[in-house]
């Protein structure tokens, strides 16, 4: 990669409302950049079509699914292995599969492991924990998470020129356009 | 469209029908609620308040070190009994949280905006009420020590826990039930601690709020994974929170015990919870906005929807005592008979009928729109059912247990000083803990009140 300065991690636009960051987004993609981001202080409906994200990029859905299945299957035939195999009891001659009894921690266990999965898959997918980001040396991105919405065009970007960038966030009416770099 | 002497758009309708006062924008609405947080100074009521409830905290903690010390013969439990305060404070507690989940999850996935400020505080009620609860069956079991036997574990004694009993369902049900509310919680929270983080302008408080935040910075990839398993755990959480009363009911609707063994018991339960949840959102919701200035985020909407779920949950729970009675009666079985003359004119009684005052005549009131509005009527009426729905599940308990199958197995049930201080002491760390909880996280959720900031400019 022929970056003009090797710590640069992009252009960072500011927008005051959700509408003119959509709009942004939106020529930000017409102009052919393909690695963008949008920081906003609470979701944007739309925000990551706009960014031209699809479905795939969404895997917390099917993790979920994952961890629900592994959870409840586990759950019950974990219960159906200690009744009938491990210790298997004959209480007045009962059955030891009785499986409606194992259905309350089946569906517990269930829940809970599509709830993990659907926490930890989203935070893992998202590559968080992550407390190092070159956009937190920027002073006024802290009002990503007050009042203020951001776009960001990055450098590895194919049609990244750092002046031309920047020329072209000002005609789309970002303010306040900063070179975000990655100094420590 | 106005309809004679009632404009729908009358100012008073207007002014009841607001989610969030007018003139907030995105900063405001930050400013306000992080500033509770970070800039207002500790007051001397928060200080008084947080006194208090730690002095009451200690009260559990002696109670806790006599208990182990001695054992739980220094309850009133006994023969019959053998249930008592324990399972009463429990069943009490855990039912309170339920509010919470039904707030954050089932208003969330209908789409009612007035949840957004009240969410928060009543998650985190949710997780102090599990907490609360989960101390009782962890003592009760007399050797709290050896609680992890109820796990699954591989033990050298090759046993496994008693799967088919509700005991052990409970055990699943409200572990999974602490894990998914806190879960829910701490996602709801990220983008709050971030703009704590980046707000702070002490270095602990940037570096705690940091670390917690995890390095949140509302990215719109972030955000479109962050909805969607928002929305799923919703979506989970809303059959939990039916499924963990609804366990607990079964505790008592599995065994063969007169006034218990009925169908009705898990919705009736799962209402009454509900019921007793909305009511602790309005004792502490109530008090919260006074002292905050929370007014215009809490606004009369919010109390007077409260007061209407609290209504219609109350009617549902009216419905079950009356079918619990009409049920006993209808079946002639002369065991259930006996237990609604127990109910009626035995030696317990007087709970009976304090229960259906503070529950089923009291919340009456809540037809009229003026009692809806007033809000120390609503407070009051808020402590008077939390009182209510703890005499049903003592009601439950003591009656039941007392006059079983044969006179010889009867018994009288006098609960002890103890047992008094434990539960007074649980409501100590209840109230300990949202303290701490309302000083150190934002109380409301800024990133939602935030959306709710956008949607209101939309619709101008």
């Amino acid at each position: 990669m022929n970056l003009p300065h090797p710590d640069l991690y992009g252009l960072l636009g500011e927008f005051d409302s959700p509408d003119e960051l959509m709009e942004a987004a939106e020529r930000v993609r017409k102009a052919g950049y393909r690695r963008i981001d949008a920081f906003a202080p609470f979701p944007v409906e739309g925000l990551s079509q706009a960014l031209g994200l699809g479905r795939k990029h969404n895997l917390v859905p099917l993790l979920t699914l994952a961890g629900g299945l592994g959870g409840g299957l586990t759950g019950f035939f974990f219960q159906l292995w200690a009744n009938t195999s491990s210790y298997p009891m004959n209480i007045a001659g009962r059955p030891l599969n009785s499986w409606p009894a194992f259905i309350p921690v089946t569906f517990e266990l269930t829940v809970l492991g599509a709830s993990l999965f659907a926490v930890f898959g989203m935070l893992a997918l998202n590559k968080l924990p992550q407390p190092h980001h070159p956009l937190f040396n920027v002073e006024r991105f802290k009002r990503a998470s007050n009042d203020k919405f951001f776009l960001c065009i990055e450098a590895h970007d194919p049609n990244f020129h750092l002046e031309n960038t920047a020329r072209f966030l000002q005609s789309i009416n970002a303010q306040h356009v900063t070179e975000v770099r990655d100094e420590d | 469209m106005s309809t004679g002497d009632t404009p729908v758009n009358s100012p008073e309708i207007r002014r009841l029908a607001r989610v969030l006062e007018p003139g907030h924008n995105y900063a405001s609405v930050t400013d306000k609620i992080a500033s509770i947080v970070l800039t207002r100074p500790t007051s001397l009521g928060w200080l008084a308040g947080f006194g208090v409830s730690f002095t009451i905290l200690m009260v559990l903690m002696i109670s806790i070190a006599w208990l182990i010390t001695k054992g739980v013969g220094i309850w009133g439990i006994n023969v019959p009994v053998g249930w008592g305060f324990a399972i009463v404070n429990f069943v009490w507690w855990i039912g309170i949280g339920h509010a919470g989940t039904l707030i954050s999850a089932i208003l969330f996935l209908l789409n009612q905006t007035w949840r957004t400020s009240i969410n928060r505080f009543a998650e985190a009620m949710t997780l102090f009420a599990v907490a609360c609860a989960g101390i009782f069956p962890l003592l009760h079991t007399g050797r709290p020590w050896m609680a992890y036997y109820m796990f699954p574990y591989p033990s050298t004694m090759g046993l496994w826990p008693q799967f088919r009993s509700p005991l052990i369902w409970d055990v699943f049900a409200v572990s999974t039930y602490g894990t998914v509310s806190l879960l829910f919680w701490f996602v709801g929270l990220i983008p709050d601690l971030a703009t704590l983080r980046d707000r702070a302008t002490n270095k602990a408080a940037q570096i705690i709020y940091g670390m917690l935040a995890m390095g949140w910075r509302g990215s719109a990839r972030h955000w479109h994974r962050y909805q969607s398993a928002y929305l799923l755990l919703a979506g989970l959480a809303t059959p939990l929170v039916l499924s963990v009363h609804s366990v607990i009911s079964f505790d008592f609707s599995i065994a063969i015990v007169p006034g218990w063994h009925t169908t009705i018991f898990p919705p009736y339960f799962v209402a009454g919870a509900i019921y007793s949840g909305f009511a602790m959102v309005l004792t502490i919701a109530i008090p919260l906005r006074k002292a905050y200035d929370l007014e215009d985020f809490i606004t009369m909407r919010h109390l007077e929807n409260m007061a209407k779920v609290m209504l219609a949950t109350g009617l549902i729970v009216a419905y079950g005592y009356f079918l619990e009675f009409f049920m006993s009666l209808y079946s002639g079985n002369k065991f259930d008979v006996f237990l609604v003359q127990q109910r009626l004119h035995g030696p317990y009684s007087p709970y009976y009928y304090a229960l259906i005052l503070c529950n089923i005549l009291t919340p009456q009131l809540l037809w009229i729109q003026k009692v809806r509005t007033n809000v120390a009527a609503l407070f009051v009426m808020s402590l008077i059912i939390n009182v209510g729905m703890w005499l049903e599940r003592f009601v439950i308990v003591v009656i039941s247990l007392t006059r079983d199958f044969m006179p010889s197995a009867w018994g009288r049930y006098q609960p002890t000083f103890w047992d008094w201080s434990t539960f007074i002491g649980t409501l100590g760390l209840f109230t300990s803990l949202l303290f701490l909880f309302v000083r150190g996280l934002p109380a409301i959720s800024i990133a939602e009140m935030r959306e709710l900031v956008a949607h209101s400019e939309e619709n101008k």
